[in-house]
């Protein structure tokens, strides 16, 4: 086997490993229970409130926004792993072994890919079951919404590799969370988008958050629900181009940032971030 | 073939540069084949800096650098697989468990094998060769300190490299841990397999470890050689108590056998409780650390 292909594999099997932690530890078993829960319980109050005079219940124009959105925690997810072990020398100890980050990467893109996956499956099934008026019955939805996720990770998980490259430690990468909620104000997630000012639907069309919604929304909502979306239609083409142009800027320049970034780790690099991170808890 | 006679560690006029600062300076010595060499010096002496850019980890101002025949300034990851990383701090892979961590990133190495070395090590009898068997299937967080410096060894032999970069390994451990650490390093150099490059800021170490040893200060090498040949260079003052006539005497010297024999054959059996103490390595090392820094003033 080439030396190369270990590394793809040994990634392969880091991915599946982070996976079952992330999945046998109680504290992030609880984080990954927490805000599935609190959403459907929401999704659940609002399960009969109806939305203006459009004829659809809040919580089924909801659901599947939610959704969308929570594709794009995977970014998040990426940008926070990257930050916080270069913090604590994963990525050093990656850089020491041969072809290391090829497989330290492989296995990030496994393990978050994973996890947003199964996340969004703790959120989905339950939600099917307590909001009505989704639509599941046919193939055509299923088929669309595996394609909106995985090209929304395609598109968001290489944006969440660059973020955490840039950021010099887990506190200043707590930052990016702060446009994050504002992009999800604008999304339309939680509110339909042309109900929205003409110039921030245009911001919002920019960010692959918006499409994602918009994707999730077409695989599971009835046909007749697009008419509260832009020009009253599901814009699959443009769902495609915009998460597509996302997803190869993503890939050209992530490994381009991630390898600058590898190539200034060093062990005086780490312990310096390590004894600015204990002077702060001290 | 001569292969204990190649050089594997080539550094000729090293020079780190940090603004207008010079941390490191003509930094010139080489390690062959088999070889524990000690990179001794006080605490920001240069000692990482210079480990650092051995690896491949920093780039350098100026000088030559060959390791393994490479500039490690542009190695390849072949390059890498020959190489053995301890640093000073790992506080990673805090959730995996010992063997889990041992057997992923010996996987790295599999592509490397050679019918000589089978790489990786295999992952139980690498546990056991650090002496942690028993802890293979503890979390990394769990580990004491000792036992975790263990597994940073381990992890660091894992692809078994031609070459160990050790960075102060023992910094932090306890009488005991330091102890056990220090019969491994000795098990390990005792097989002529694997060259090993060790920093510490610790004399009794380094004279016990290393073949060799490097004196860094400031910056700069101001001494290199075996322990007894840096005994040798500087002879450093004895020292010599006695009584006479119920008085007590103490006096420095470089030569104390002379002192004493002079002594006898002036006041004969009026001598008492006579104390010859010899001047240790270490207080040849701080001699030679002292007269680098007066002369650097």
């Amino acid at each position: 086997m080439s030396p190369a292909a270990a590394a793809v594999r040994a990634g392969w099997t880091r991915g599946l490993i982070e996976l079952r932690q992330s999945f046998t530890n109680g504290a992030e078993l609880f984080a990954h229970f927490l805000w599935p829960g609190l959403t459907l319980a929401v999704a659940w109050w609002l399960r009969d409130v109806p939305f203006g005079d459009s004829g659809y219940p809040l919580g089924t124009l909801l659901l599947p926004s939610i959704l969308g959105m929570n594709v794009a925690n995977g970014m998040i997810a990426m940008s926070q792993q990257l930050t916080a072990e270069r913090e604590d020398g994963t990525l050093l100890r990656a850089k020491a072994v041969p072809h290391g980050m090829l497989g330290y990467l492989t296995g990030k893109v496994v393990s978050v890919a994973g996890g947003t996956v199964a996340d969004l499956a703790i959120f989905l099934i339950p939600g099917l079951l307590i909001v009505p008026g989704l639509v599941t019955g046919n193939l055509a939805s299923w088929l669309t919404l595996a394609w909106v996720v995985a090209l929304g990770l395609v598109a968001t998980l290489p944006a969440g590799a660059v973020l955490g490259s840039m950021f010099g430690s887990a506190r200043a990468q707590g930052l990016i969370m702060l446009p994050f909620l504002g992009l999800i104000a604008i999304s339309g997630i939680f509110y339909p988008i042309s109900s929205l000012p003409g110039w921030l639907q245009g911001v919002a069309q920019v960010f692959p958050l918006y499409w994602l919604g918009l994707g999730t929304r077409s695989a599971l909502l009835p046909d007749s629900a697009a008419a509260l979306e832009i020009g009253g239609s599901w814009r699959h083409l443009e769902t495609a181009a915009a998460l597509g142009v996302w997803a190869v800027a993503g890939l050209l320049l992530a490994p381009v940032v991630l390898r600058r970034m590898a190539r200034r780790e060093s062990g005086s690099n780490v312990a310096a971030r390590r004894e600015r991170a204990l002077r702060r808890i001290g | 073939m001569n292969t204990a006679e190649e050089v594997v560690l080539d550094v000729e006029g090293l020079r780190m540069r940090y603004g207008t600062t010079d941390v490191l300076r003509e930094v010139t010595f080489r390690a062959r084949r088999g070889e524990v060499l000690a990179l001794l010096g006080p605490n920001g002496a240069g000692k990482t800096t210079t480990i650092e850019i051995l690896e491949g980890f920093r780039m350098r101002s100026a000088g030559r650098v060959s390791v393994l025949g490479a500039d490690p300034a542009h190695a390849t990851e072949d390059w890498r697989a020959r190489i053995g990383v301890v640093l000073q701090s790992w506080r990673d892979h805090g959730k995996w468990r010992v063997r889990e961590v041992l057997a992923h990133l010996g996987a790295f190495y599999a592509g490397y094998t050679t019918e000589r070395v089978p790489r990786p090590w295999d992952a139980d009898e690498l546990i056991a060769a650090v002496g942690l068997t028993g802890h293979a299937d503890k979390k990394i967080r769990m580990l004491s300190g000792g036992q975790r410096r263990r597994l940073d060894v381990a992890i660091g032999l894992v692809g078994r490299p031609e070459l160990l970069f050790l960075d102060e390994p023992t910094a932090g451990l306890d009488p005991q841990a330091r102890r056990e650490f220090h019969e491994l390093v000795r098990g390990l150099a005792g097989s002529r397999e694997t060259t090993i490059l060790l920093t510490t800021h610790d004399l009794d170490e380094a004279e016990k470890l290393a073949g060799r040893i490097v004196i860094l200060d400031g910056g700069r090498i101001i001494a290199d050689g075996t322990a007894e040949e840096l005994a040798r260079r500087i002879t450093g003052e004895d020292e010599v108590r006695w009584t006479l006539d119920g008085q007590r005497f103490t006096r420095s010297t470089r030569d104390s056998t002379a002192l004493v024999f002079d002594l006898f054959e002036r006041h004969g059996r009026r001598i008492g409780e006579l104390e010859v103490r010899r001047s240790s390595l270490e207080d040849t090392y701080l001699a030679l650390v002292r007269q680098a820094e007066g002369a650097a003033r």
